[in-house]
């Protein structure tokens, strides 16, 4: 454990010197700015009318209208974003032939693994944080309940887990960035509307692949539940990715 | 202290290494050469278990580099061909990252990273950006990073390539200093270098040793001949026989028109025979001048040999 943080350490500064990441931190503040004032616009304009609404037994909330869009929004977002983060773990590594420093040392691959996965959550979480502006502000001008924020930024935070570990399962396959990105999304994409495939499917399958898909499991944070069932599943969808990454780490040095 | 018993690895079909085995007592600075492609790298990974062997087995201070494979690197800092360099960190700091990952306690990491930027000679380098360094220097942090915890055993693969002659020297020197105190393996394809630095060389080409021994063993066994080059102006007809009727001569071989190789028994010394026949000849001397024995030689020597006689 501690030399995985020693690890992370030097990985997270390394992503703070990195023109990359300042890009991409900016182009995720950017759209997600914007998406988060266009539903807060749209609440506004509702709200003139929330005389008539009320009265058709529609009550306003700002949680059910602002924050739960707004974070279900960021989660697709980050489903874009991540994969640009994630790339460079260990593709970069290998290209740079760098990956002896690691390898020689008396650390074992699942702490090289676990590390990277620390350095990685932490970048995204520095974006996650920063992007909690727009909810800070909703807080301080309005009164939104605060339980369903707190379920649904463990919601989020729970799910860039699993993007991360699928990334960097992506970047341990290669040692170009640009493929480990790509792979990188596609995997997430595809664990995200594997869903789909449930229609076709029969009853038993459809249901497993339901489960197995990233979407499903995250409407309850949004709504303030916290069920240890969707828990569970993502952190198992995390050891998973990072169980399959360190046996892809380890299988490159036997070729 | 390291015992390498039928080691051998296969890259899919091909066979990098097969069935090395070879002893290194304490405090011995081995040389292993060979051409590139030999192996040499891929001995050397097996040995910091960065790469497992497809068979055999080595065992370093006891340990077996396959199943305690932590407690090995412990003992070994590891220089690789390409220096494992982070290129965006500044050169202290890179050097505190490795100690931390070798094991060195956190309260002794900045004395450690000092020592090391002194002896590889980094001290004015110490806060500068790694990639924005020469080749050189950034060498110089790579062997850096194989010292900082002080590790029993060395591992450099070619430690001077890329250097300028000074700086070459000054490693040299720094490997020499080290190899009092540590034992050392050194890869290398250039024969001076590992005559200069070690004590005992390993000889390997495609994949097989083909020759240990001592240095004193190897240059003994490679004094057979001594080789002179002989260059004139105007060489007439008949010259190559003309030398070849000296005393001491073995073998004349005519390079081109102007040059010629001459082979003699080891301990003569016939440049002033050579010189006083051809200027009496008036063939127009130009240069006579021993030929070292280069890598080549040594290889053609030590394979024909073998297949020769069993000697």
């Amino acid at each position: 454990m501690k030399n995985s943080i020693w690890i992370a350490r030097r990985e997270l500064a390394s992503y703070f010197f990195s023109p990359v990441f300042y890009v991409v931190i900016t182009v995720f503040m950017f759209i997600y700015s914007f998406m988060f004032f266009s539903i807060l616009n749209f609440f506004s304009t509702q709200s003139l009318q929330a005389p008539q609404l009320a009265q058709m037994g529609i009550a306003m909330n700002i949680n059910e209208m602002v924050i739960e869009p707004a974070l279900s929004n960021m989660s697709v977002v980050l489903l874009f974003i991540i994969p640009l983060i994630t790339m460079r773990s260990f593709a970069e590594e290998k290209k740079n032939k760098s990956f002896a420093l690691l390898l020689s040392s008396p650390v074992s691959l699942g702490e090289i693994v676990a590390g990277k996965f620390l350095a990685c959550l932490g970048v995204v979480l520095t974006m996650i944080a920063l992007s909690s502006y727009s909810v800070v502000f909703l807080v301080v001008m309005g009164s939104p309940e605060i339980g369903p924020i707190v379920s649904g930024y463990l919601g989020i935070i729970l799910m860039s887990g699993c993007y991360v570990a699928m990334g960097l399962f992506a970047s341990s396959l290669t040692d170009n960035q640009i493929v480990a990105a790509v792979i990188g999304f596609g995997f997430i994409f595809f664990m995200w509307i594997i869903g789909w495939a449930a229609e076709a499917a029969d009853e038993g399958m459809g249901l497993i692949l339901n489960y197995i898909s990233l979407v499903g499991h995250m409407e309850p944070f949004l709504k303030g539940v916290i069920d240890s069932n969707h828990v569970v599943y993502y952190l198992s969808f995390m050891a998973f990715s990072l169980f399959l990454t360190h046996r892809i780490v380890d299988s490159r040095r036997w070729r | 202290m390291i015992e390498v018993e039928n080691l051998t690895r296969l890259y899919g079909p091909r066979t990098a290494i097969k069935n090395i085995s070879f002893k290194i007592d304490k405090g011995d600075v081995v040389g292993f050469l060979g051409p590139n492609g030999a192996g040499k790298s891929t001995t050397m990974n097996i040995l910091c278990s960065i790469l497992p062997a497809s068979s055999g087995t080595a065992r370093i201070c006891g340990h077996d580099i396959f199943d305690q494979s932590l407690e090995v690197r412990k003992m070994i800092g590891y220089l690789p061909e390409t220096p494992p360099l982070y290129q965006e960190m500044i050169v202290s700091k890179y050097l505190q990252y490795a100690a931390g990952l070798r094991r060195v306690p956190y309260k002794k990491i900045s004395s450690a990273v000092d020592r090391v930027l002194e002896q590889c000679g980094l001290k004015e380098v110490r806060q500068r950006i790694i990639g924005r360094l020469s080749k050189g220097y950034q060498q110089r942090v790579g062997l850096a990073q194989a010292m900082v915890h002080d590790p029993e055993i060395l591992i450099l693969d070619e430690p001077t390539i890329g250097l300028d002659p000074k700086q070459i020297i000054e490693i040299r020197n720094l490997i020499r200093e080290l190899g009092k105190t540590h034992t050392i393996i050194l890869s290398s394809h250039i024969l001076p270098e590992v005559t200069q630095v070690c004590q005992r060389v390993i000889i390997i080409n495609e994949g097989e040793i083909v020759a240990m021994d001592s240095l004193e063993g190897l240059t003994a066994s490679l004094r057979d001949t001594r080789r002179l080059q002989l260059k004139v102006r105007n060489a007439a007809d008949g010259i190559v026989q003309q030398l070849e009727a000296l005393e001491n001569v073995l073998a004349v071989h005519a390079e081109s028109d102007h040059e010629f190789t001459i082979e003699t028994t080891p301990d003569s010394h016939l440049q002033e025979d050579i010189a006083r026949l051809t200027l009496d000849r008036q063939w127009g001397l130009e240069e006579i001048k021993p030929l070292a024995m280069t890598l080549e030689d040594v290889f053609l020597k030590l394979t024909t040999d073998e297949s020769g006689s069993p000697s």
